[in-house]
């Protein structure tokens, strides 16, 4: 459904997207992950032709996001980061406007209004000035707002930002309830974690313009194990230096540090069977045995620090550059 | 094969008349929008009161000083409506060359940066719409207002003055009357055109306002006084010899300079259009003046006299309003 090939956006000497190359399939929940500044938010703004990409191509359901905008643009909707409205106006009003943008009668304008006010729990509010809305019921007028076109492919930036808990749970299941009831193409970009591993189906790691990981959640998570990192969390009583020994004596061990009464280590490979057995044999109580991995932070966390690492490489020689020029100019 | 060919023009034609469809929908949507905004806002009032009270300070300063000048001159009482003032009263004219510039800025210094500090940007860009139609739209319903405004505003100004001295106007006078409408009408969009740039170049709306404020006040003020400065030293008038050599060169210096301020050319244009008696707006030497009727310009010569100064507005505001519309077609748009 979005087909982006090799598109790179330039700023300057900055490059913000570098040749991204991506797929997402009709009817999915795709969600793009990242840390700001990572080119989330340039990449969608490319999508909606909004922006020019220096290379490469985006289609939605085939037509070209940069040539045929106005055409990509009717069956797109878009949910910007801190959407807002016309503060004036009532959200009915707000959402009218949308649907005479999009060449809605004012009848059937109308007619949408009702239904997808109803959808998104907002029909009480629906008359009231949207300058006294929330954050979060702003978000849901916005929900409503992307679907007065009936779009095709939805487009969210940094939705859940600044939701509370409850808020953050009701648009989570509409989410859902858009991609699995209505068949529509979801793309969420974000850069929290636990909220995106609930709905998507696939997940794109987007770092410093680069997809550095694209798949499943298992599938990355297989992804880290294959690369051999493992952690491993323990709890035994009790925790005497004489198991720490042991532990710091296995081999392919590389850090072991204490959280709390835990112990978390790090390692080249499974050490479930080496430990178990080891506290069986001398006596110890197991209390807690713990195989980490596979969840979306650990993922995160591990394709940021490297990511991180890169960028940082990259920061000095940066800035070797810019001292450079500045000794140049003076 | 005759057939498949209408067929397909036609398929064409029609794709082309949706398009153009389109384009003038969302156009007309977002006209109509802007309109309903600036009507509901609490802005409008305040715009409201201004015209208002413009427009009575201008009938009560043509009712103080208008019985000295029709012992001056007697003709043309009409248009003596909108030109007369009291002693302490400017008249309606001058009084709307001061404000009128002030219903353009307050109408257009928050057009763009509002949308964007508002995140209504990226929403609204996101709709089937042309980019450039949103910034058209705004500066459309910003001029259909401002006509209005001015319309009301000298139609009041000549109601309440024939009802006070009984003259009915002539066809001339309403003519003159209604060149100067629409010399106002442009004067004041030339004045929501640059507060719209502002508003395109500026993320505050603050500094759009401050920086359009800012040029209202170089335009009416300073600019007349750098006219001064610049022209004396060009062509200095220390002694009587230099008078006499630098007058003309020194006067069209400064001329010239005025005439780079919206302000100065609309004044110019309104004094000239609404008193028949002005009869030259450049500096008339003696001898030109040798064998000269005294009297009054006809309606048409003295738009002639006038007709380089609404070219010359004309092309001051579209050049400001063609900057901010491509530097916003240019322009990323960004959450915030």
């Amino acid at each position: 459904m979005i087909r982006i090939s090799g598109l790179t956006k330039r700023y300057g000497e900055k490059t913000a997207v570098d040749h991204l190359t991506l797929d997402v399939r009709r009817g999915e929940v795709f969600g793009l992950l990242g840390p700001n500044g990572a080119g989330k938010t340039t990449t969608i703004l490319m999508l909606l032709g909004l922006t020019e990409p220096a290379e490469g191509s985006a289609t939605i359901d085939g037509i070209d996001c940069t040539r045929d905008a106005m055409k990509t643009k009717r069956i797109t909707g878009y949910l910007p980061d801190n959407v807002g409205f016309y503060p004036d106006m009532t959200g009915r009003e707000n959402l009218m406007f949308t649907g005479m943008l999009n060449g809605l009668s004012r009848e059937e304008s109308a007619r949408r209004i009702d239904a997808l006010l109803e959808k998104v729990g907002m029909t009480e509010a629906a008359d009231k000035k949207t300058a006294a809305y929330s954050r979060g019921m702003k978000q849901r007028l916005g929900i409503a707002d992307v679907l007065m076109k009936d779009p095709k492919v939805i487009i969210m930036d940094e939705p859940t930002l600044g939701l509370d808990p409850e808020g953050m749970k009701e648009f989570l299941h509409l989410i859902r309830q858009l991609a699995v009831e209505d068949g529509r193409t979801i793309l969420i970009s974000s850069h929290q974690l636990y909220q995106i591993q609930q709905v998507c189906d696939r997940v794109g790691i987007f770092v410093e313009g680069k997809m550095i990981a694209c798949g499943k959640i298992e599938e990355l998570g297989r992804q880290l194990v294959m690369e051999n990192h493992y952690a491993l969390e323990v709890e035994a009583s009790p925790m005497d230096d004489r198991f720490l020994g042991f532990i710091t004596g296995l081999e392919g061990v590389r850090d072991v540090s204490g959280e709390g009464a835990r112990m978390l280590i790090h390692s080249d490979r499974d050490l479930r069977k080496d430990v178990t057995a080891f506290l069986g044999t001398n006596g110890y109580e197991l209390l807690l045995l713990r195989q980490k991995g596979g969840d979306l932070d650990e993922i995160y966390s591990s394709y940021f620090a490297q990511a991180e690492l890169e960028a940082e490489k990259h920061g000095k020689e940066h800035d070797r550059d810019h001292g450079r020029r500045k000794n140049r100019k003076s | 094969m005759a057939k498949s060919m209408t067929g397909t023009m036609d398929a064409g034609k029609t794709g082309r008349a949706e398009k153009i469809y389109s384009r003038r929908g969302s156009l007309g949507v977002l006209y109509r929008k802007e309109m309903s905004d600036h009507i509901r806002g609490r802005r409008f009032l305040i715009i409201l009161l201004l015209v208002a009270v413009t427009t009575a300070a201008g009938i009560y300063g043509a009712a103080t000083g208008m019985k000295d000048a029709l012992e001056s001159d007697s003709n043309f009482v009409f248009l003596k409506l909108f030109t007369t003032g009291g002693a302490s009263m400017p008249s309606y004219v001058s009084f709307m060359a001061l404000i009128g510039p002030f219903v353009g800025l307050m109408l257009g210094f928050d057009a763009i940066n509002s949308e964007r500090s508002n995140g209504t940007l990226g929403r609204l860009l996101a709709q089937p719409i042309y980019r450039d139609n949103v910034i058209i739209g705004k500066f459309l319903a910003g001029t259909a207002l401002i006509a209005i405004l001015v319309t009301a505003g000298s139609v009041l100004t000549g109601a309440a003055g024939f009802l006070t001295t009984g003259f009915l106007p002539t066809g001339e006078e309403l003519a003159r009357v209604l060149v100067y409408i629409v010399y106002t009408i442009l004067y004041i969009c030339f004045w929501l055109a640059l507060a719209i740039m502002f508003s395109v170049f500026c993320r505050h709306a603050a500094t759009s306002a401050l920086s359009s404020i800012a040029m209202w006040v170089v335009f009416a003020v300073f600019m007349s006084l750098v006219a001064g400065f610049i022209a004396n030293l060009a062509y200095p008038m220390r002694n009587e010899y230099e008078q006499a050599a630098n007058m003309l060169s020194n006067y069209n210096c400064q001329l010239f300079i005025n005439r780079l301020s919206p302000y100065y050319l609309y004044t110019e244009a309104v004094s000239t259009i609404l008193n028949p008696a002005v009869r030259a707006v450049n500096p008339v030497t003696v001898s030109q003046m040798i064998g000269a009727i005294s009297g009054y310009l006809p309606f048409d010569q003295s738009l002639m006299l006038v007709w380089p100064n609404l070219a010359g507005l004309a092309a001051l505001t579209l050049l400001v309003f063609m900057i901010s519309y491509i530097k916003f077609m240019r322009q990323e748009i960004r959450g915030n």
